[in-house]
């Protein structure tokens, strides 16, 4: 009989992503390209929510965005026919979400280094894009008025992780009796320095107060990169 | 739900250690999991079975999944309690100021290999 051998390995698969994560996060910051991970559940109007953001944007910073599906480029058109970002659909093949490497992957593909701000447009989904740090800087996670106000208590993972909540399309906000009190206290509760921005992709209501506040944190970010090259320099 | 991805990765991972330690097959993997890891052992046991098919280094390979139960800790009583009977909410105060201990654990323990 043959011998057996047993290897110790006690690495954590999450760990091998979390490292690779914060590498990428470097590699942007040398490159002052922004990163949003854009997360939702499929149909919180993700796709309208970007046109209306880029519309505000287009002309102060040179955008990209990656689209990331299972399947299809519907996404990717709509946004590369109605603005002027760049643009590549990535295919999960089946994945239910994106992990850093295929992030830098697809930043490759879309050529970030000259771009100021590339969104991922997570697959729709709320439980495990949550779980995989993609290596962006912003957390963006969308909850539409139709899903209901108790998603954060349904998908606490989701709302733990995110920097930004956008409760997108208050538009149809008559329709529905959703508790904005109540999704944002609870969303608070998960995350208490969560930035919330109820707005309507669609009719483009409070988007431009969002908008604001990404282009801030793109200049502070550009600031951090200066630095960072200054200290190089001096080095 | 994302077991598929996770199996890909640890598949890798086992891989490239098998071929730094020399060895030709593995035939036992051992993974730990936590209990509120998100990861579903049913289906990652599926999914495994139809991966290992993939891969000739892999054939027959045994996977052994052992669970690490989800301990939480209170933050205002400093006790422990159960994760998935309790939630969020201390059983000896009632303080939702808690935090997860272990549980969420994804580790691929060791390999057996000849």
């Amino acid at each position: 009989m043959e011998e057996y051998k047993i290897i110790e390995i006690k690495e954590s698969i999450f760990e091998d992503n979390n490292k690779d994560a914060e590498c990428l996060r470097e590699e942007l910051l040398k490159d002052g390209t922004f990163l949003i991970n854009l997360m939702s559940s499929p149909g919180a109007g993700k796709t309208t929510f970007l046109l209306s953001t880029i519309e505000l944007l287009q002309e102060e910073f040179r955008i990209g965005i990656m689209e990331a599906d299972i399947d299809s480029d519907v996404d990717a058109r709509t946004i590369s026919d109605k603005t002027n970002a760049k643009v590549i659909q990535l295919h999960t093949g089946g994945m239910c979400h994106l992990d850093a490497d295929m992030t830098r992957q697809g930043l490759h593909e879309l050529d970030s280094r000259n771009l100021d701000l590339v969104v991922l447009e997570n697959v729709g989904n709320l439980v495990c894009p949550a779980e995989f740090d993609t290596g962006a800087n912003l957390k963006v996670l969308i909850l539409s008025v139709p899903e209901g106000d108790d998603k954060p208590y349904k998908y606490p993972l989701a709302f733990e992780v995110a920097d930004v909540l956008i409760i997108n399309k208050i538009d149809v906000k008559e329709y529905f009796d959703f508790d904005f009190a109540r999704a944002i206290a609870e969303a608070k509760r998960l995350n208490p320095n969560v930035k919330v921005f109820p707005l309507s992709g669609k009719t483009k209501e409070g988007i431009r107060s969002w908008a604001e506040y990404l282009a801030q944190c793109i200049m502070k970010y550009k600031e951090k990169q200066r630095d960072l090259c200054q200290e190089c320099i001096r080095k | 739900m994302h077991e598929l991805g996770v199996v890909f990765s640890v598949i890798d991972n086992v891989k490239r250690v098998a071929k730094e330690n020399e060895a030709n097959h593995i035939n036992r993997v051992t993974l730990q999991i936590g209990e509120v890891s998100t990861v579903i052992p049913k289906y990652l046991e599926d999914v495994w079975k139809w991966a290992i098919t993939k891969h000739e280094m892999l054939t027959d390979c045994e996977l052994v999944i052992k669970r690490i139960p989800a301990v939480s800790y209170c933050t205002n009583c400093s006790q422990e309690f159960r994760t998935v009977s309790n939630g969020k909410i201390c059983p000896y105060c009632g303080s939702d100021q808690t935090y997860l201990k272990q549980g969420n654990e994804f580790i691929i323990k060791d390999i057996q290999t000849f």
